[in-house]
């Protein structure tokens, strides 16, 4: 056939035309300058932290709504247990077996903790992913489209109460690896060390997830997935091992903002999968759902926007000014800001 | 075979049945009223029998059927946007939340105003659907899971403005001392007169206005616009080539569901008599969700069924269920880390993970409900019984959609 046209273009991130490319840099650099301006230096930094761990949520929205158009209502749910599974590992079994204590300010026994959380975390929360797609998700496949979203629902209750029985109703306290008292002073505001590690992290990960989607073969199965998944599988693609795939990143880096989430504050608790994963996922559409570049500027966008509200007095509301963005966004631009207007969808 | 049947000695039961079937068929407001009418007067004789009368006392049952009776108009409500409009709403309990909040503003010393009962109940149900059309009107040209987003967010707002709008809503306390209907005469027996302790003026109130419910409901869905909504269930596209007004018939559905819960908030105030938002948070939304997938989607009386099943398990059976796991001495289970213990676990805390266990289980296994409506059956398995089999125009029976 031809070359694709604009309409028919991949929805999971593809590589992206430089004037587009060039189009956002800007759009992004005003949108920094102005809430740069607007809450001052110190909140820029922690709705930049915030936004980062939104954006981490956000990719596993967008990625799973892209190949398979299913709101997977369960995911800020496995965020939320990504957060407790990172909090048991440390206070069981990580802390414990090395003698260490929370705060740790050796750098070299500090990195090697971080990194042994995230590679035990992130695998397990793919895992948990793929079992809920294997279990929950797949049999409906077919299924009218209201049907699995019934049973995301459920599956996100399912989450909550596991959490709720085995760790109890309370906030449960979190190591704070990284010191929350050090900190570095840049452009005006003394940024602790933890917000510099999120949003650097957060960054990595993003590239990464760019590179696997863009440039490898499971990626570009990815991607025909999205496009049109019988095509896809008629050249031979695995549909459902490419799901579950998906459905691993995306529940890996769900992981991710968990761990990052319990570093950053010091507590979890089994209901912040709730209002995190419906911020995350507001910021899913606002970006444009399926589009992972969106997703990343969605969550930022949901950050400054809720740290804004916040810092101008209006911290009980903030929850309200970003569920009105949310329909605001949906109702006139149902494809969000980077997404296509698509017709069925409006 | 037909030699056989047609041989047998006629069943007055079974011819009794099948003219009572027919009766209920042909009248059926009538078979409506008379059956609310058993249902009833049954309930309190339940209550009264073993193994019932075993869990509580009597007035606590008959309080938990008032109660049982604000979620069946919940159920019933949210029936015509889910179950015949096939429009997922997740914030329901928004509208439940305009009823109640109606009716507090209308009847209560905290506005001063002290409207009666029933004008209130109006009130409440047109509050409700007019939220109903607002939140309708621009967002019901979204697919279905992106209105279950916006509905959720919408069902997230309300109770956070209530709780923030302190100086007219109270904020967290909530408005308290919300007036109880009075009769217009007054009574010759303490039985009728509405107070905190007697059961019994609730639970006939609230039969009234479920019985007046279910035949509006009823008489709804076999109107044109009850066919127009399945229409649009099925076949959103379809049905809009055929020459159905999709908004003008969705926002209906929503109206009309919002309007349901107008009425069983004005009820709920009037007996709890205080509204609070965090009566109204989305875990209200999900239960009555849970309640009618589990009821059967579409069909009315299997949706009041499993709403009233699930609200009377919610409020007696599951407190009682650590009592059984003590009376049973359930050993506790170590897991290294965590111990799970049911004995000393408080079921009620726990009942979303049943609802949320219940949802998916019904979803993969039998998704049309309980109860279900042979449509909805059909169009929910015609999937797995491949496209030969899919629903035409015409209907088993004939019926035309």
């Amino acid at each position: 056939m031809t070359a694709p046209t604009a309409a028919a273009r991949p929805r999971v991130a593809g590589p992206i035309r430089l004037g587009r490319n060039a189009r956002i840099a800007v759009a992004s650099v005003v949108f920094l300058a102005f809430f740069f301006v607007f809450i001052g230096p110190q909140q820029f930094s922690n709705a930049l932290t915030l936004g980062a761990i939104y954006a981490l949520i956000a990719l596993g929205y967008t990625m799973v709504y892209g190949i398979i158009e299913l709101i997977n209502f369960a995911h800020g749910d496995v965020f939320m247990t990504g957060s407790f599974v990172a909090m048991t590992l440390l206070t069981r079994i990580i802390l414990p077996v090395t003698g260490l204590t929370a705060p740790i300010r050796d750098v070299v026994p500090l990195l090697l903790v971080l990194l042994l959380v995230f590679a035990l975390t992130m695998p397990i929360m793919g895992l948990i992913g793929v079992t809920i797609e294997r279990f929950a998700y797949r049999p409906l496949r077919n299924a009218p489209r209201v049907a699995p979203l019934i049973t995301a629902i459920g599956v996100s209750f399912i989450l909550q109460n596991i959490a709720l029985i085995i760790f109890g109703p309370a906030s449960v306290n979190s190591p704070q690896l990284i010191a929350p008292e050090l900190n570095v002073s840049m452009a005006g505001a003394t940024v602790p060390y933890i917000n510099v590690f999120i949003v650097v992290l957060a960054v990595i990960l993003m590239l990464a997830l760019n590179q696997f989607v863009g440039r490898t073969r499971l990626g570009r199965a990815m991607r025909s997935t999205a496009q049109d998944r019988e095509a896809a599988q008629l050249m031979g693609v695995d549909l459902n091992l490419t799901i579950a795939i998906t459905f691993f990143i995306g529940s890996a880096l769900a992981g991710a903002a968990g761990v990052v989430w319990g570093l950053y504050l010091g507590s979890v608790k089994w209901d912040l999968g709730f209002n995190g994963g419906l911020k995350a996922f507001t910021a899913a559409v606002l970006g444009g759902i399926g589009n992972t570049t969106g997703a990343t500027l969605g969550g930022f966008v949901i950050g400054f926007i809720e740290v804004s509200a916040a810092s101008k007095g209006f911290s009980r509301w903030s929850e309200a000014i970003v569920f009105a963005a949310l329909i605001i966004v949906l109702v006139f631009r149902p494809a969000g800001i980077l997404g296509q207007q698509l017709g069925e969808r409006a | 075979m037909t030699a056989s049947t047609r041989g047998r000695p006629a069943n007055p039961l079974r011819q009794g049945w099948s003219r009572i079937s027919e009766l209920a068929a042909a009248h059926h407001s009538v078979a409506i009223i008379v059956g609310m009418a058993i249902v009833g007067a049954l309930l309190p004789v339940l209550a009264r029998v073993p193994p019932f009368n075993q869990f509580q006392p009597f007035n606590a049952w008959l309080d938990g059927y008032s109660n049982a009776g604000t979620f069946v108009l919940l159920a019933v409500g949210l029936n015509i946007v889910v179950g015949l409009a096939g429009l997922l709403d997740l914030g329901y309990a928004a509208f439940f939340a305009f009823g109640a909040y109606a009716y507090a503003y209308g009847a209560s010393p905290f506005s001063g105003n002290d409207f009666p009962f029933l004008p209130m109940l109006i009130v409440g149900a047109v509050v409700a659907a007019t939220f109903g059309v607002l939140l309708g009107a621009p967002t019901l040209r979204l697919r279905g899971d992106y209105l279950a987003i916006v509905t959720l967010g919408f069902g997230e707002i309300v109770p956070i403005v209530f709780l923030n709008a302190e100086p007219y809503t109270n904020g967290t306390n909530g408005i308290g001392g919300v007036y109880k209907p009075a009769l217009p005469w007054s009574p010759p027996f303490d039985i009728v007169q509405f107070t905190l302790l007697n059961p019994w003026p609730f639970y006939v109130l609230v039969l009234l206005i479920v019985t007046f419910t279910l035949i509006f409901t009823y008489r709804l869905q076999d109107s044109r616009l009850g066919r127009a909504w399945m229409a649009i269930r099925e076949d959103e596209l379809a049905a809009a080539a055929n020459g159905i007004n999709t908004v003008t018939t969705k926002l209906l559905a929503f109206a009309l569901g919002a309007s349901t819960a107008g009425l069983a908030g004005v009820f709920n105030a009037s007996k709890l008599t205080v509204v609070s938002p965090d009566q109204f948070y989305f875990q209200v939304s999900f239960t009555v969700l849970t309640m009618i997938v589990l009821g059967g989607q579409g069909n009315i009386w299997g949706v009041a069924l499993g709403a009233f099943i699930i609200s009377i398990l919610q409020q007696t059976f599951l407190k009682q269920l650590n009592q059984f796991f003590q009376a049973i001495n359930f050993p506790a289970i170590n897991l290294g880390p965590v111990t799970i213990d049911l004995q000393h676990v408080n079921f009620t805390e726990y009942q979303f993970l049943l609802f949320g266990l219940a949802l998916v289980l019904m979803m993969l296994l039998r998704p049309e409900g309980l109860f279900p409506s042979g449509r909805r059956r059909r169009e929910l398995h015609t999937a797995e019984e491949g496209p030969e089999a899919s629903p035409t125009g015409l209907d088993a029976s004939g019926e035309l959609v």
